[in-house]
């Protein structure tokens, strides 16, 4: 199997991560490289075995839901990357 | 008394009890000594004043009965530390400050510990070198030019060069057990679930583990035995009985059995490393230790198994990374522009790169070729851990397939660089406890490590199989400062 340019570009668009065709076509030699090493899975036959889904064999607990973290808001907001006092700022998306 | 930043963890904490030392000394000791070792660039961030202050006030008002009292520790850029900032060497995050810290960190502060700052390490712990950082590479004091390891290089690069006693780094597929193989130091994996993840830079959740690096096995047991603990904000964290490691530390491992597994001895394998393991196991043989052939038959397909199942997970855990609420965000046109601006120059090309593959075996059509593939692969990998354990108390390898490498002789080669691995990655993808201790040195004098990998909890077997083998291989690190004018 070869990944090529245009899937490179579908993959890019589901990542969220713009990619120009100098940048394609590098991912795509890479990619395939990859590819070809890890292909040798197929080798193996896993019909008849479970995957492995969690590592910790464990059930997850119930804890009550309350909030901890209190009055931390301030602190939260000062990472925004744009300064607004009381939102976090996108670029418009609604007309 | 020896020069205050090469003495041991044990060492300090025994002079600082016994009123011999000052926090305040120490710490000033460490500190200066950073100063003068910016060329190995181990730092991202500095919090010396920080460290300074807290460092008094601990002399002013002592608590002797703390296991690090006073204790300075630098710790990997990928732990949150409340007000401090943590980037995970990337761009993405170069400006964020976390409102909140890490539960291993704070079981490190509570204990005593004092930070020092943030170690370098590579842009979300994806890379083998540290070369993937986006604050530059680091470099390893063992020689110029050459890489320390990584993911935590520059933890393995701060500890080796005496800028730290002690320090923290984080293992998804070798980021411990590989810098301290390659730095002749000690690094330690613990078992999934055994320290908790809340708080770390997610990379791949399923494979993440916290753990200590150190410059001695005893040391490492005191650090492990401080940052475990059952958390309920990390809902994989697990109750089990921690041990008291130091406490229970003995070199007593008469008639434990430990496996070979053949199956390591991969083809072009450098013959310093198979004499590294020959030698390895007259060393356990030596301690009492009784050798058991082994075989893990599916050792071969842990690697092709691990870049499916870790990118995958890192493709979802780093889809946070948007530009909307925090880091890094580039101007876009509307919405989903901002998004794919923001990713595309706030992250480096590892990390694209494995977001690109996660995304792609994850997306319709070839999930079951790739990830449900991957997912019962990894199955078989633990069911030959589960059936060897059955025969053998714990297993004895090389750490890596070589020494450390030059920096920039890899960085073209993505495959190459993830064979550095080999040995590792199939311990995390099993979830299990591995040890790397400093075995012996290559060709050119640069160190080599050997693992010795446990049962699940079983911290305390491996910590003392490695402490007994330690004293017999008499193992010295030789760094010439060099980098010091």
């Amino acid at each position: 199997m070869t990944i090529d340019l245009k899937t490179i570009k579908h993959i890019s668009k589901l990542s969220r991560i713009s990619v120009d065709d100098e940048k394609a076509k590098k991912l795509a030699g890479d990619l395939n490289s990859i590819f070809e090493f890890i292909e040798k899975l197929n080798k193996l036959d896993t019909n008849k075995v479970e995957p492995l889904t969690s590592i910790a064999e464990t059930t997850l607990k119930f804890r009550t839901d309350e909030v901890k973290s209190k009055n931390i808001r301030n602190q939260i907001l000062k990472n925004s990357p744009e300064e607004n006092e009381d939102f976090f700022v996108v670029p418009k998306v609604v007309e | 008394m020896s020069d205050i930043t090469s003495q041991t963890l044990t060492e300090l904490v025994k002079n600082i009890k016994e009123k011999k030392i000052s926090s305040e000394e120490t710490t000033k000791a460490f500190i200066e000594r950073g100063k003068k070792s910016k060329v190995l660039n181990s730092y991202i961030t500095e919090d010396f004043s920080n460290a300074l202050e807290k460092a008094k006030n601990f002399d002013k008002n002592p608590n002797f009965d703390l296991k690090l009292p006073g204790i300075p520790i630098a710790v990997k850029d990928l732990f949150c530390t409340n007000g401090v900032k943590t980037t995970a060497g990337s761009k993405i995050l170069s400006n964020f400050i976390p409102p909140y810290e890490s539960t291993v960190t704070q079981n490190i502060w509570n204990e005593g510990g004092i930070l020092l700052g943030k170690l370098n390490c590579d842009e979300f712990a994806m890379g083998s070198s540290n070369e993937t950082s986006f604050f530059g590479n680091v470099q390893s004091p063992i020689d110029k030019d050459l890489v320390p390891g990584g993911s935590s290089g520059g933890s393995a690069s701060a500890l080796a060069a005496n800028l730290t006693p002690i320090t923290i780094g984080t293992d998804t597929g070798g980021s411990i057990r590989q810098p301290a193989s390659f730095t002749g130091t000690v690094g330690l994996k613990p078992t999934y679930g055994s320290c908790s993840r809340y708080g770390i830079v997610a990379f791949a959740s399923s494979l993440d583990q916290a753990g200590p690096m150190s410059k001695n096995v005893k040391d490492c047991a005191l650090l492990q035995e401080i940052i475990s603990s059952y958390d309920e904000k990390d809902s994989t964290s697990i109750e089990f009985k921690r041990n008291e490691y130091t406490k229970d530390l003995t070199k007593k491992i008469k008639g434990k059995k430990i496996g070979i597994p053949k199956e390591y001895r991969v083809d072009g394998m450098p013959k310093e490393i198979e004499d590294l393991w020959t030698k390895g196991i007259e060393y356990a043989k030596d301690c009492g230790a009784e050798i058991v052939e082994i075989s893990l038959p599916y050792t071969n397909y842990a690697l092709p198994t691990y870049y499916i199942v870790a990118p995958a997970e890192a493709s979802s855990n780093l889809a946070r990374y948007d530009g909307v609420k925090y880091g890094f965000r580039s101007k876009g046109e509307n919405l989903i522009d901002m998004y794919e601006k923001t990713r595309s120059e706030g992250f480096g090309s590892e990390v694209q790169r494995r977001i690109m593959i996660g995304t792609y075996v994850l997306s319709s059509g070839y999930y079951d070729a790739y990830y449900l593939k991957a997912q019962k692969v990894r199955k078989l990998i633990k069911n030959d851990f589960d059936d060897a354990y059955k025969k053998v108390d714990a297993i004895l390898t090389p750490s890596t397939p070589s020494a450390a490498f030059k920096i920039g002789e890899k960085t073209n080669d993505p495959v190459s660089m993830y064979l550095n691995d080999i040995f590792t990655v199939p311990v995390n993808l099993a979830g299990l406890p591995a040890i790397s201790i400093p075995s012996g040195v290559d060709a050119r004098g640069y160190p080599l490590g050997l693992q010795i990998i446990g049962k699940a909890f079983d911290e305390q077997n491996i910590l003392n199989i490695a402490y007994a083998m330690e004293e017999k291989i008499e193992f010295k690190n030789k760094i010439t400062d060099w980098w010091i004018k």
